[in-house]
């Protein structure tokens, strides 16, 4: 139905390794029962979808997933993991096969709607032809910048992206007010030291 | 472009050892180590893929990667020095390297 079709690159090859490792990632996730392994995994899972954002040539989603997923998300399940156990409960079996039929159900049904979607990259897609075309005429000249999801994101909506700045912003100053700066689990200090009043090696 | 093509393969191969070893542990530092080698694997990854597609526009996010990488893992080796004191019978810790 479809004249358009996909070039074969390299880039194409270094995409589906990524996915291959992303999948792998994900089942590993899955079947730890060690925290801390999990925390490392999904770690290493933001990288992976980081770096295929950048193949995507969408840098600015990529920084946000490597600060994001990395960075931040990674200490706060830590900190998450000091005040529970390290290793996961054995899974209770017997609801297992209504989940694993509700979720093929909902995964081919998925499948089945990508099958309509345009091929990536194709200039005859809705998504490239009426305001992402003059995205693309008009970046080189309006600003310049060499990526034009940043240009989008910071220039062409930058008033859209500094009221959710704003709105993390807030939502930052309202939780470290409720939780209360430099204390944790109803108001113990911390402290670098230990019962002792030495300091921990 | 051959070069850039061999070096992107080999930082794969990189990535998919360093996964392994994230996958089999079995001490708490091999998942660090393998974490924060896995990020320089992105790092090194990004710089080599602009110069793949002839657009190395994008160096200096490789570099912003090395910082969070640099940081994360910081981080992550605070959580050592936070664990719980010895005694807490409430709270057991796992002897280093029990997976």
């Amino acid at each position: 139905m479809n004249e358009f079709h996909a070039e074969l690159s390299p880039i194409v090859f270094l995409d589906l390794s990524l996915l291959t490792m992303l999948v792998l990632v994900a089942f590993a996730m899955l079947r730890s029962r060690h925290l801390f392994a999990v925390v490392m995994l999904s770690g290493i899972f933001s990288l992976l979808s980081a770096s295929f954002f950048v193949s995507l040539d969408a840098v600015d989603v990529a920084f946000t997933e490597a600060a994001v997923g990395a960075g931040i998300s990674t200490v706060l399940m830590l900190g998450g993991m000091l005040l529970t156990a390290r290793r996961e409960k054995p899974v209770v079996p017997g609801r297992a096969p209504v989940a694993l039929a509700v979720t093929l159900l909902t995964g081919a049904a998925l499948v089945y709607a990508t099958i309509d979607m345009p091929a990536f990259g194709d200039p005859e897609a809705p998504a490239n032809k009426y305001v992402g075309q003059a995205y693309v005429d008009e970046t080189p000249s309006d600003i310049a910048v060499p990526n034009i999801v940043t240009a989008v994101l910071a220039s062409y909506r930058g008033f859209d992206t500094l009221g959710e700045t704003m709105v993390i912003f807030t939502a930052g100053i309202a939780v470290i007010l409720l939780l209360g700066a430099g204390s944790v689990r109803g108001g113990r200090e911390i402290s670098d030291l230990d019962d002792q009043g030495e300091e921990k090696s | 472009m051959t070069m850039f093509a061999v070096a992107t393969i080999a930082i794969v191969i990189a990535m998919v050892l360093a996964l392994i070893r994230a996958f089999a542990g079995p001490s708490l530092y091999d998942r660090v180590l393998a974490g924060n080698s896995f990020g320089t694997k992105t790092v090194l990854l990004i710089g080599v893929m602009g110069f793949l597609t002839g657009r190395p526009d994008f160096l200096d996010i490789a570099l912003l990667y090395a910082l969070i990488n640099f940081a994360a893992t910081i981080a992550i080796l605070r959580f050592f020095s936070y664990r719980k004191p010895k005694g807490d019978p409430a709270a057991p810790i796992n002897k280093e390297g029990a997976a």
